[in-house]
């Protein structure tokens, strides 16, 4: 197992999603909706740099997205709920869905299900900590943090302080069969 | 560890009690967005196999399944051939052949659920089997109380009415005590068995109730179809001693006590019309509630797995 990404490299990565949002989006009324877990603790960080910007109508969302999950079949036992909390009219909003790891792309379909039953938003863009490629979805980030070459089998295990008491990236690789 | 059935709170751990409480909090979520449903049982087909009358705790577990997406077939017993003669075992058999992942039983012997569920792969969920189990009332019970006290141990709650014949006063007052609350009984001697469960207070009268001093008053339906023999002398006169007329409801709001009721309410026997507009009923909480907490049942059980 090796250490790849610091708490550095991890505040880069959130510092380049933050300026490039800005940058495309300075002034518009957005709102970020992060990914439980982790992609709530990415959005909020997000948040906090878009907050500097004076003027900005910012809005922030948490979802949770066990029940839109396409592999209850092959599971065991079905994942334990979060509740989401999303409190601004999704109706007609410009929102950023915002996770920490972009791999099958599986998780952002069912993020974009979960969302469309909250309202119909006027577009939706999506940001991403950390794509690892993989892709089994028609799904593309909008802007990425850190782009990470992995192979299919590798487990990218994401620690961030808020959910797990620290910030670092590690990859778990697979023996090859 | 997933259950394949539910038919008795008895039968669960506290670990199991929480983890369901704490999951139809997000499943109440949704209830406030404007789509209801998600897709979690998409493709999952619920059957409601009820022999006994029942309008509520029916229509909610329907609803509770078609929020989740699955399909719900109602095996109409009073139409079905088991009004010719048919077993419960032979129908089991047939709803075997149909696959259905799910079976909702309610039943007036004690103990059919189980029954069932040793004979089919689907999950099933007891309804109110005779006098002996309510899971599902018994969890919505426990939730509606922990959204007034998030941490209900050693608050207090008297149960009125005919302990005897009730499967909500028994499942209620198990995961009650499993929650660390207090329980105390109230009816008349007749319907309140000495025997039972242990360190719960036996009252007769309803003022010597108060003084112990509840913090919610549970009225238990008055089942005039379960009593084959009379144990109280009129309806009027169970009003009088049991029920909460516009005095009592006064004395109950002076110390701001909560008022729950599994429904249907029988008005002028257990409650009087005044209780209905009461600030502190959560007679309406424990219908919604309802809901979320048969979601969260459904989305637990896991059909066909081998585990008893």
């Amino acid at each position: 197992m090796e250490n790849l990404l610091t708490a550095e490299d991890i505040a880069a990565g959130v510092d380049r999603l933050a300026l490039a949002i800005t940058e495309k989006n300075r002034g518009q009324p957005i709102a970020l909706v992060g990914i439980r877990s982790r992609g709530d603790e990415v959005a909020e960080r997000v948040l906090t740099l878009l907050s500097a910007e004076d003027h900005w109508e910012l809005s922030f969302g948490v979802l949770d997205i066990s029940l839109y999950r396409d592999d209850f079949e092959h599971l065991h036992e079905n994942p334990l709920l979060q509740e989401s909390d999303i409190t601004f009219p999704v109706e007609g909003a410009h929102i950023i869905l915002v996770d920490d790891v972009l791999f099958t792309g599986r998780t952002i379909r069912a993020a974009l299900d979960a969302l469309s039953d909250y309202g119909r938003p006027a577009k939706v863009e999506l940001a991403v900590l950390i794509d690892r490629g993989h892709r089994e979805m028609p799904i593309q980030p909008d802007y990425v943090g850190i782009v990470l070459d992995t192979r299919r089998l590798d487990h990218v295990l994401v620690s961030l302080e808020g959910t797990d008491g620290k910030d670092q990236v590690k990859i778990v690789a697979k023996p090859s069969p | 560890m997933a259950r394949k059935d539910l038919l008795d709170i008895a039968a669960l751990d506290r670990e199991e009690i929480d983890l369901l409480l704490d999951q139809s909090i997000p499943f109440k979520e949704l209830f406030t967005r404007s789509v209801k449903k998600v897709p979690a049982l998409k493709g999952k087909s619920v059957l409601m196999l009820f022999y006994e009358a029942s309008t509520r705790t029916h229509s909610s577990f329907e609803v509770a399944a078609k929020r989740l997406s699955a399909d719900v077939t109602n095996f109409d017993v009073a139409h079905s051939s088991i009004t010719k003669g048919e077993s419960v075992r032979e129908t089991v058999e047939t709803l075997q052949a149909m696959r259905t992942d799910y079976i909702i039983v309610r039943h007036g012997r004690s103990g059919l659920p189980g029954m069932i569920a040793k004979q089919t792969k689907a999950s099933v969920i007891n309804a109110g089997d005779g006098a002996h189990a309510h899971p599902t009332q018994a969890l919505l019970d426990a939730f509606t109380i922990k959204e007034k006290f998030p941490d209900p141990t050693g608050r207090k709650v008297l149960i009125i009415g005919d302990i005897l014949h009730s499967r909500v006063a028994r499942s209620t007052s198990t995961i009650l005590k499993k929650l660390g609350v207090d329980v105390a009984y109230l009816g008349p001697g007749s319907l309140v068995p000495r025997t039972g469960p242990e360190n719960i207070r036996r009252f007769t009268d309803y003022k010597e109730a108060m003084v112990w001093q509840p913090d919610i008053v549970y009225l238990l339906r008055v089942q005039m179809e379960r009593q084959d023999v009379q144990f109280f002398p009129s309806l009027r006169e169970y009003h009088r001693l049991y029920g909460i007329s516009d005095a009592r409801l006064e004395e109950i709001r002076k110390r701001g006590l909560y008022l729950m009721h599994p429904g249907p309410v029988n008005r002028g026997v257990e409650l009087c019309d005044a209780v209905m507009d009461y600030e502190r009923s959560l007679i309406n909480d424990q219908v919604e509630n309802g809901i979320a907490v048969r979601m969260a049942v459904l989305y637990w059980l896991k059909p066909g797995s081998t585990q008893e």
